[in-house]
């Protein structure tokens, strides 16, 4: 097969629209007697709900109607979590779309407000009255789990335990029997908002003729919110359309089903006329879910040549006020999974509690449970370092999983695909010039000068996931993808994926490998998605699965297409099936050049039907479910240089080099940005971004002057380069990028800091490494 | 609040009439008054950026402002920057770099470094980063618009002959 475009710098094709202002956001709707809803919130984090009265509101100008929880009983049920956990105690308490006798977090939803016109949707939610009775609050998920724990999140979750959930153990006590020594410490991994910076919304239509309910959303995930949406509203799935509009970005916040979309859908389908709702950033921080929110306790059974025998791990994980969607699993399997890290660690034991608190839900956030476990074994690799006088490489080097003993099981139960990771970590270093950085950092410190360097050696599970897996570990469906390759009859192509990309650039990378495979323009060939009526069910876009999935799934159907294209083309041409090779675009007749036949021209034959070989159906189309057998596993090495300030605690970054890992790539320039946003998130968490809640569950950081969300001045310039190490799991060799730099880079920035401050005894700070914490750590050591 | 104001503004070279009630925000005013939904509403609060316009030349956020405010103004939006069929330097630049990913932050961007190319036709990394420090961008981790920037200010020196 020719290829034109696979591995070439193609300019996407998506953004002609999005840089002309032509492309449609779902703020960007509008549709004829078009409503509006506004929320009203709860401003305290626990309280009792005493009367809500919602009249003055109700005459307000321009209101059509105020619901409450009571109005939606019997109407919409409880957003359900679709995670359960098998072999724990998993309590799922009701998440009720609007809150009925009690409030759990600041800004759950307790009224709503539609009338015509946004601003006055807002001034009557204003005159909403709740009458509330506060009560105290609990946000530290360490304190909500003991047993004088300040409150009580919900009656049927005893102290306020959503979950114990264990992994791995086989081995461990003989690891620890076994060690030189041991190394126990403790990694707070923070809460941290999404903010996609286009917000959440929705347009809901219903018709009462039909009984067809239309919903464009903000979704990753438009198929996932079909059936969940179908159950909360009793909607049935075929009278059900999801669209996703254009969307502004997720990194996760958008997979979940949120009581905002029922509730507007409710009031659609009570009114019979369509009603928007968009959040306001507000809105954004306080209900989109959170991320991370770990307490982590870590031990580890070390031998003095730097080796790992064992490593136990203890976790207790912030689930917010309720359960979100894909919320237990997140803390759980994705990150429990990947606690030996790229390291041939023989034992691992992990378990986790998950805690209610009166906080916002947390669920998947870019990396979701696999930054955290990369974090926790890559600070892990220098504290050994640190401990036993080591280079952090070496430790690294001496743990690794070596290049020939891939596929290669770990403790935790899951099994590598493939991986290299002596390469990218050799490449790193000599992008780094790491031979010469030991002694100019010694230099810098004889000139009082604090410059660190840190790595982050990682790798990650994505490509979610072959379904049996995830059926067990109680994902309630599976994760497989579908795609849909319609050849028309001129031979331009309009191919379907059940995916679901909003910003990743699928659309240019499937079509490069659909042109390629058809010998077609790239023009030629057009990629659908995020619409539950002209797509097959798919699973939509997280997990770094776009590619490694639904891209299979494409490339599965476009092999069914050219075997049929090679059968008919092998009856017009009177030569035998097995004669016909087929390359850029020409069916050809071996040794026989001159005997061809068009891609275009068999397109036509197999829609027009006159001439077909006996028992072939006429047209050109082909469907693929693609269930992968195994995940894929990227990889690569990082590496942070720093300057620390020991007067005023700020951290420059100097350098930052990425070399990473997805098997093969097929667009070079969509995987840099990938790569750069990704690392931008990740070195967000280790120096600037934190959700902070006070002790009465108030949300501290929710506006953009509170919250560091990082600014261009913020962020390094990136040094980025590849190593290609094909994934035995599919015929592709891919595997997935969308995660790897905010997996990778958190780890290596705190790293570098400590590095640069271990002068000063300093060998561990929380993140985010603000100037005042890292400033604060500082005077602790000099006043040790 | 149903009393209402007369506003006139000039988009993107076409002359508008209006009455709006005088909260109406200048974003709110361009995208539903004026159908013109390029400009997008990130925040509400000035800190995102996303809404930025060019207004008399300068850039400024159209969600703190009000329409009101802007009555005899000059203002451009992205549906504006592309001139009889051709994309604008800055539009080019995003495209070749890769300088935007969902795309919601880009209009802003884009008026942001249209603004900082008028005032500054040969802005090294440091000068773009801090032109832009106003306008955020959750995909990039912002070196591709950099990139973007660089690209603009080649192909605008290029055009104006002032190029080598």
């Amino acid at each position: 097969m020719a290829t034109q475009f696979f591995g070439t710098r193609v300019k996407r094709r998506e953004d002609p629209q999005l840089i002309q202002g032509t492309a449609h956001y779902t703020d960007d709707l509008k549709y004829t007697g078009l409503l509006h809803a506004a929320f009203v919130r709860s401003p305290h984090a626990h309280a009792k709900i005493n009367a809500i009265d919602t009249e003055q509101a109700t005459n307000a100008p321009g209101v059509v109607a105020v619901y409450t929880g009571q109005d939606l009983q019997g109407h919409v049920d409880p957003i359900p979590t679709a995670w359960l956990l098998p072999d724990s105690d998993l309590k799922t308490p009701a998440y009720p779309p609007l809150a009925i006798d009690k409030v759990r977090y600041v800004g759950e939803a307790v009224a709503v407000v539609i009338a015509d016109d946004r601003y006055r949707a807002q001034d009557a939610a204003e005159l909403v009255k709740v009458d509330y009775e506060t009560l105290p609050a609990v946000v530290d998920q360490e304190k909500a789990l003991q047993d004088d724990a300040p409150a009580q999140v919900h009656d049927d979750a005893p102290n306020n335990r959503a979950y114990h959930w264990q992994i791995g153990g086989d081995g461990i006590d003989d690891a620890f029997s076994q060690a030189d020594r041991t190394l126990g410490f403790r990694v707070i991994n923070q809460r941290l908002v999404p903010n996609a910076i286009e917000p959440r919304g929705c347009v809901a239509q219903y018709n009462p003729g039909n009984g067809q309910l239309t919903l464009r959303l903000t979704s990753q995930n438009p198929h996932i919110h079909r059936l969940l949406l179908s159950g909360v509203l009793g909607v049935p799935e075929h009278k059900l359309r999801i669209t996703t509009p254009e969307i502004g970005g997720g990194f996760g916040s958008k997979i979940a089903v949120y009581p905002g979309e029922a509730v507007v859908a409710f009031a659609a389908m009570t009114l019979g006329k369509p009603v928007k709702w968009m959040e306001t950033r507000r809105e954004n921080f306080l209900t989109n879910t959170h991320g991370r929110d770990h307490i982590t306790d870590v031990d580890a059974a070390v031998r003095d040549d730097g080796k790992v025998l064992g490593l136990k791990v203890r976790t207790y994980a912030n689930m917010g006020a309720y359960l979100s969607t894909a919320a237990p699993g997140v803390p759980t399997w994705l990150y429990g999974l990947m606690l030996s890290g790229c390291y041939d660690i023989p034992a691992v034991h992990g378990e986790v509690f998950g805690a209610f608190t009166n906080t916002t839900p947390t669920d998947a956030y870019r990396g979701a449970g696999r930054p955290e476990a990369t974090y926790l074994v890559e600070r892990l690799m220098d504290q050994v370092a640190g401990e036993l006088d080591q280079d952090p490489v070496e430790v690294r080097r001496t743990n690794f999983i070596r290049k020939d003993q891939f596929p290669h099981p770990v403790a935790t139960g899951v099994t590598y695909d493939s991986g290299d990771y002596e390469g990218s970590l050799a490449k790193c270093l000599e992008m780094l010039g790491y031979e010469d950085f030991r002694s100019q950092q010694a230099q810098a410190r004889q000139d009082g000068r604090y410059l660190g360097v840190g790595f982050s050696t990682y790798v990650e599970i994505c490509g979610l996931g072959p379904s049996q897996t995830v059926g067990a570990t109680g994902f309630q469906g599976g994760l497989w993808d579908s795609s849909i390759v319609r050849v028309h009859p001129s031979g331009t192509v309009t191919a379907m994926t059940g995916t679901n990309p909003h910003g990743q650039g699928e659309e240019t990378t499937f079509a490069q490998m659909l042109a390629d495979r058809f010998g077609v323009g790239i023009d030629d060939v057009d990629i659908v998605h995020g619409d539950t009526d002209r797509i097959p069910m798919g699973m939509g876009t997280y997990g770094s699965r776009t590619t490694a999935v639904g891209g299979v799934a494409l490339y599965q159907a476009a092999e069914k297409i050219v075997q049929k294209a090679t059968k008919l083309a092998a009856h017009l041409l009177e030569a035998r099936e097995e004669d016909v090779q087929f390359d850029s675009g020409e069916f050809s007749v071996q040794g026989s050049p001159d005997q061809s036949v068009s891609f275009g021209d068999v397109a036509l034959q197999a829609y027009l039907a006159w001439d077909l070989p006996e028992g072939m159906e006429p047209g050109l189309e082909a469907e693929s479910f693609y269930d992968p057998s195994n995940f894929v596993f990227p990889f690569g090495a990082h590496a942070c240089v720093v300057d620390v300030d020991p007067e005023t605690g700020e951290t420059t970054i100097r350098r930052y080099v990425a070399v990473d890992d997805c098997g093969h790539v097929i667009n070079p320039l969509i995987v840099d940005g990938q790569i750069h946003g990704g690392i931008a998130q990740g070195v967000a968490q280790a120096l600037y971004e934190f959700a902070f809640y006070d002790d009465n569950g108030q949300l501290l950081t929710a506006s953009l002057m509170d919250y560091a969300v990082p600014k261009s001045i913020q962020m390094p310039h990136f040094e980025t380069d590849q190593t290609v190490t094909p994934s035995p799991v599919n015929p592709m060799g891919v595997k997935g990028v969308g995660e790897a730099g905010t997996i990778a880079s958190t780890a290596a920035v705190v790293n570098a800091v400590v590095d640069a401050l271990r002068p000063m005894g300093i060998t561990h700070i929380d993140m985010p490494l603000t100037p005042e914490r890292v400033w604060q750590a500082i005077r602790a050591a000099e006043g040790r | 609040m149903s009393e209402r104001h007369p506003v006139s503004v000039t988009v993107n070279g076409e002359r508008y009439e209006r009455e709006v009630e005088p909260r109406t925000l200048l974003v709110h005013f361009i995208r539903e008054e004026l159908d013109l939904t390029g400009t997008h509403v990130g925040c509400e609060t000035s800190g995102c950026g996303a809404c930025t316009v060019l207004l008399d030349g300068r850039a400024v956020k159209s969600c703190t402002m009000f329409a009101v405010q802007a009555d005899g103004a000059d203002v451009t939006t992205v549906e504006g920057l592309a001139k009889d069929g051709k994309l604008h330097p800055i539009q080019e630049g995003f495209w070749e770099e890769h300088g935007l990913q969902c795309g919601f932050c880009t209009p802003g961007m884009m008026l942001a470094s249209v603004q900082l190319l008028e005032r500054n036709p040969d802005p090294d990394d440091e000068e773009i980063r801090h032109a832009l420090e106003g306008n955020l961008c959750r995909c990039t981790g912002y070196q591709h618009i950099v990139n973007a920037v660089h690209y603009a200010a080649n192909e605008m020196t290029a055009g104006s002959g002032g190029g080598s």
